[in-house]
């Protein structure tokens, strides 16, 4: 069952009064990466939020092709501080699968799997604490994509990280695209979102101000706001 | 000055009587610790069995009242134990809701009066540690769509060694306690007299030595549990929780 076309009408999320993101219209096939990018502050943490159902939706509706249910089950969520079990790497890796009644000798063939995948092989038997960012957010990544999501959220997955562990992490996150999962991803590094885009949504002040092809929205941004925060300006 | 010599004769006394009854393994002194400490246990793994997943329901699951009970639990981490001992003697007396099961004088008695005085302490002590490790997991547990009893085991597993010392504050109050089983044990010899009970006894009759004895041989045995668990469950390893 196909999760896309993701619909989004009128969505709104707001708190004690005050509307955080919305009102928000997306249409997103599923296809490639779509990157969400826009200053500090714009929404885009809270948007992925919404899309994934971890925020609630105060007005407006978000509709996937499929039941909501099963829409659910096939969603994976990196954040942008990697939120770690405290257990081994193995157990972290086997923990999606286990909840998913996964028997464990086959959780931990697929653990040992995506651990080589990763390059965290040599490490399943320490504690997932102890690693470092760039282990624990490849480690994240792992245990978000170990039960083959449909679509993957990425909240600035490589913010804290530095050059070499964002290379790595991005190659991850290719092989991902290339087998097919979508990925929606959030970020203000603009190098990261030309490596990494085939569609873009440029949001500010929690609305979509433009959305669209990944190389004409560098090549030729629409909105003012855009032009701007490509060419580096603050944009207020 | 005399007063202050007799006290340290009656000290000096008291550690000689334990080390004589330790030492000669005397039947009383066994058969009492052995009873208190299948009380006290009893009464810990109980309650325990309560106060952790009530623990965890109360960090993973947003309720009505739900500051109402978190805070009715606090308060009753103070509850006077006497109190405990009436209300349970008023439902096992024979003229009671619960009479005619005839608990009453016995240590199943006891263990039910334990089990009420540790819960709330467990409870509330296990509560803080699962609240912040809720906040650390909460975004994570319902991203993984996980549901309300396996966001429950998640957190009573990785807590497991905080947890561990919840359970152990309930095992010092509960092993220390003697108002409420005094009450609804009667301090029975060979039935229901537990070390607690034993020592007040003692402290009644005059006999401070054998008191003392029995003082020292609770104090030893409440720490020979808590380091036996600890080193069970590894606390202290690296790299563990």
């Amino acid at each position: 069952m196909n999760l896309f076309p993701l619909t989004v009408r009128r969505a709104e999320t707001s708190r004690r009064g005050k509307v955080l993101v919305g009102p928000i219209d997306l249409d997103l096939d599923g296809s490639g990466a779509t990157v969400v990018m826009g200053p500090n502050g714009s929404g885009k943490t809270t948007l992925l939020r919404l899309l994934h159902g971890a925020a609630r939706l105060t007005a407006g509706q978000i509709t996937w092709a499929c039941d909501e249910q099963y829409a659910r089950t096939q969603q994976g969520f990196v954040f942008q501080r990697p939120v770690m079990l405290r257990r081994t790497v193995l157990d972290n890796l086997m923990y999606p699968l286990r909840m998913r009644g996964v028997v464990r000798t086959q959780a931990q063939i697929q653990a040992e799997e995506w651990a080589l995948r990763v390059g965290l092989e040599k490490m399943l038997g320490r504690v997932a604490t102890n690693l470092s960012g760039g282990e624990q957010q490849k480690l994240a990544l792992a245990r978000a994509m170990i039960t083959e999501p449909q679509v993957l959220f990425l909240d600035e997955p490589t913010a804290a990280l530095d050059g070499r562990a964002t290379r790595e992490v991005e190659a991850v996150l290719r092989a991902a695209r290339a087998s097919g999962m979508h990925l929606i991803l959030s970020t203000h590094d603009l190098g990261q979102a030309k490596r990494l885009a085939d569609e873009v949504v440029f949001i500010l002040h929690g609305r979509v101000l433009e959305q669209g092809n990944a190389r004409a929205f560098f090549d030729a941004p629409q909105s003012i706001q855009a032009r701007a925060f490509l060419r580096g300006d603050i944009v207020e | 000055m005399t007063d202050e010599w007799a006290q340290m004769g009656d000290l000096w006394a008291g550690i000689t009587e334990a080390f004589r009854l330790l030492v000669t393994l005397d039947r009383d002194l066994v058969e009492i610790t052995l009873r208190s400490l299948q009380v006290t246990l009893t009464a810990l793994v109980i309650g325990s069995a309560i106060a952790l997943p009530l623990a965890a329901l109360l960090a993973v699951r947003r309720f009505r009242f739900r500051r109402g009970v978190i805070a009715v639990l606090n308060a009753l981490m103070g509850l006077p134990p006497v109190v405990v001992g009436l209300v349970v003697y008023v439902l096992l007396s024979r003229s009671g809701p619960f009479g005619v099961l005839g608990l009453l004088f016995t240590p199943t008695a006891m263990i039910i009066a334990q089990v009420i005085i540790i819960v709330p302490l467990i409870a509330s002590i296990a509560h803080q540690s699962l609240r912040d490790l809720w906040s650390e997991y909460h975004d994570l547990l319902i991203s993984m769509n996980v549901t309300q009893g396996q966001k429950m085991r998640t957190l009573l597993w990785d807590a497991r060694r905080a947890l561990l010392t919840a359970s152990l504050a309930g095992f010092g109050r509960a092993i220390g306690e003697v108002g409420a089983i005094m009450i609804v044990g009667g301090n029975i010899d060979h039935a229901t007299r537990v070390l607690t009970t034993a020592i007040a006894l003692e402290t009644g009759k005059g006999d401070f030595a054998l008191a003392l004895g029995l003082g020292i041989i609770l104090i030893g045995l409440a720490i020979t549990v808590n380091l036996a668990i600890h080193w069970l469950s590894r606390t202290e390893q690296e790299g563990r929780w």
